[in-house]
């Protein structure tokens, strides 16, 4: 066979396979959408279509490159490579960010220009302003509760002969939703309503009147709700503090302690003069995971309030500014209000990586 | 260490911190038991009774009931057994023996006596699967109240979502996983254009919240027709999950050794061949760390769920939120809910911690 026929081929079979490709692709998109009734079948076929067509895509992108002259092929594969990834990053991060900011500057249907409207109703609004004290509650007293007793627990975990299962169930929270940890907790802050002899199955209500204490509503508490709301964060990701806080203190080496002891040390001053001083940069990376993860908090506010009694949120703010009013102008600026607020956390990040040398 | 010396006696430090992390882990564990037990009990007990006396404890029991005499007058001082008390008082409850308590029940116009007596209880509990049964169902349920009415409600339809959950979580989990290796192993291992400013936006979007994407995404799904569809829920978790798994898998695959891509080179296998024969399976600790991020993320997420899905396929998340708001206080439901949305996510949980733990370090910042 001659050079040019196996050349021929190769276009062919490409062709083919690219046809193929997006027969399958729209063809399993329409399937998938007749199919709603049918549940088990159709998530069966979800998967297997939703794997499948992207494992194909690559497969043919792929050979569609590898048809490319020698001297471009190289930059072609791995355009087919990355690509993928930093058209959906573009699609639903980058321009997004963009299309947002533009929004944040328009009126609620995002018709007129209304310049800095929207963000004056984001730092002057009462409902803003609640919300920002709130998200400042969450981010201090949350952020602190979450480190402090991550800290805590893997120091005096790591003295323990179960260590593994202190931590595992101390941890095991983070397997589970914020809306199922809603109900949870809902379920602990329980109150039946005035009465006599009304029995609470609420725990807390029944710790409470068990010391003779009067039961109440404590989601309904103005301010203190919110504390009541935090404690829920707090059991969440305490585990996510421990568990890292812990593997800093077992990487440090025995021999500091050891020399810290000779010196005539006891464990507090060991643990204040060493193990913290050690362990400063991972308490810093947590502080700040846990700070940004206080600020966009949305998911137990919505299920255990709704934002109501005081306990609002900048994060459901915005869901409701959105959903509730359908003012994407308003919706718009808290959210670049969220990002802002992040840019320094972005900026360290970036001089970090920078820094790092990597990718010359 | 000097601990060969008192290893008989346990040192009084010790049982200190024993105990401290034991009450911890109580205070961690106790609400997740609560709803656990509250949700296999009978309904009508879960209205009369706190879920902790399933297990053994004192409590009063009511032994039997009589009526007063018609002539009784209630706004009078009343003597029943040889104690004399206002109506108020008996309505309190009072004891007219040692382990014997008398109370008013109802309005003055019952004149219903109710006794009780305190006396152990043992693990007397009426455990029932009912709640399960009803909040997976689809049609109408009833249930009795504390006070015996017997309620209707409209199912829940938790199978529904348990699958809608299952096939929006695995492709939104292996999608990513595919599409990221891919990448990260461009980033790692070839030169193009664009390269190093790619990688750093991709480090900055590492932390960018995600509210910033909802609403101009919600409008491309609208206006493409793609609202509420499952293929909505894997191109938006896909992309929020890109950036930490891009992350996390160049980490990983730019310390692979070179020595194996050049012989690999060498022996004629395209950048294709060579990603999918050696870079993959010696990525899998990645893999499986990030898998299980991504996994848990998108099982449990409901931000996500509630904007791009609305009511349209409704996920475990969802359905659970609508329920706290449709039906606060069924409790039965609520309970049962919430653990069928809890059981895939703690399995994966405990028999991968190991992994997730690793995932966890590696990408200690998300967005």
């Amino acid at each position: 066979m001659s050079q040019e026929s196996v050349g021929l081929k190769k276009y062919l079979l490409t062709l083919v396979l690219v046809v193929l490709t997006v027969f399958i692709l729209v063809g399993g998109f329409i399937f998938l959408q007749r199919m709603q009734d049918y549940k088990v079948l159709m998530t069966f076929f979800a998967v297997i279509w939703g794997l499948g067509s992207v494992a194909l895509l690559f497969y043919v992108l792929n050979s569609v490159a590898e048809i490319f002259p020698r001297k471009i092929r190289g930059v072609m594969v791995a355009f087919v490579f990355a690509g993928p990834a930093v058209i959906l990053l573009f699609w639903a991060l980058l321009l997004p960010t963009l299309r947002s900011l533009r929004l944040s500057f328009l009126d609620a249907t995002g018709s007129k220009f209304v310049f800095l409207d929207n963000y004056k109703f984001a730092f002057t609004d009462p409902i803003m302003l609640e919300s920002f004290r709130n998200n400042l509650l969450w981010m201090f007293f949350g952020t602190l509760t979450c480190v402090t007793l991550g800290i805590l627990i893997a120091v005096l975990a790591d003295k323990s002969k179960y260590e593994k299962v202190f931590k595992s169930l101390i941890f095991m929270p983070m397997a589970i939703s914020f809306v199922g940890a809603g109900v949870i907790w809902k379920f602990i802050y329980a109150y039946k309503g005035e009465g006599i002899n009304i029995t609470e199955i609420g725990l807390l209500n029944a710790i409470v009147t068990s010391f003779g204490g009067e039961a109440q509503a404590w989601l309904l508490i103005p301010f203190w709700n919110n504390f009541f709301l935090i404690i829920i964060m707090v059991w969440l990701q305490t585990g996510y503090s421990m568990v890292i806080i812990s593997s800093a203190i077992k990487s440090i080496p025995e021999s500091i302690n050891e020399a810290a002891r000779v010196d005539g040390a006891n464990a507090f001053i060991i643990f204040f003069k060493v193990t913290i001083p050690y362990i400063m940069p991972t308490i810093i990376t947590v502080t700040t995971t846990i700070l940004i993860f206080s600020l966009k908090l949305f998911d137990i506010v919505r299920v255990m309030t709704g934002g109501n009694f005081g306990t609002n949120v900048i994060a459901n703010e915005f869901y409701i500014r959105q959903f509730t009013y359908g003012n994407s102008g308003q919706a718009s600026a808290i959210a670049i209000v969220l990002l802002i607020v992040i840019v320094p956390v972005l900026a360290y990040n970036l001089r970090e990586f920078m820094g790092r040398k990597v990718l010359k | 260490m000097s601990q060969h010396k008192k290893e008989k006696k346990i040192s009084l430090p010790k049982f200190f911190i024993g105990l401290t992390l034991v009450i911890i882990v109580l205070m961690w564990t106790i609400p997740t038991f609560g709803i656990l037990v509250t949700s296999f009990r009978d309904s009508t007990d879960i209205y009369g009774s706190g879920w902790w006396t399933v297990l053994p404890h004192k409590d009063m029991v009511k032994t039997d009931e009589f009526e007063l005499p018609a002539d009784t007058d209630p706004n009078s001082s009343i003597t029943i057994e040889g104690t004399t008390a206002s109506f108020d008082e008996w309505r309190e409850g009072i004891y007219v023996s040692a382990d014997r308590q008398l109370r008013w029940y109802g309005n003055k116009r019952s004149r219903k006596i109710e006794a009780f007596e305190e006396k152990w209880i043992g693990f007397g509990a009426n455990l029932t699967l009912a709640n399960y049964r009803d909040v997976l169902s689809a049609g109408n349920v009833t249930y009795e109240d504390a006070q015996g009415n017997t309620i209707s409600r409209q199912g829940s339809n938790f199978g529904d979502a348990v699958l809608n959950s299952l096939a929006v979580t695995i492709p939104a989990t292996i999608i990513p996983i595919l599409i990221a290796a891919f990448a990260a192993y461009a980033f790692a291992w070839m030169e193009f254009p664009g390269r190093r400013p790619m990688f750093i936006m991709i480090v900055a979007l590492l932390v960018v919240p995600l509210q910033i994407a909802l609403i101009p995404i919600l409008r491309d799904f609208t206006n493409w027709g793609l609202y509420g569809t499952f293929v909505s829920m894997w191109l938006a978790h896909t992309s929020f999950g890109l950036p930490l798994a891009i992350y996390l898998l160049y980490n990983y695959i730019s310390t692979l050794p070179r020595d194996i891509f050049e012989s690999a080179y060498l022996d004629g296998a395209t950048p294709f061949v060579t990603f999918v024969r050696l870079v993959l399976p010696l990525s899998i600790p990645a893999l499986a760390a990030f898998s299980i991020f991504q996994f848990l993320w998108v099982w449990n997420d409901y931000l996500v769920a509630l904007i791009f899905l609305g009511d349209r396929n409704r996920v475990v998340t969802s359905a659970l939120a609508a329920m706290v708001g449709e039906k606060g206080q069924d409790w039965h439901l609520l309970t049962s809910g919430a653990f069928l949305s809890m059981i895939l996510p703690l399995a994966v949980f405990f028999g991968l911690q190991r992994f997730f733990v690793r995932g966890l370090m590696a990408g200690s910042i998300k967005g």
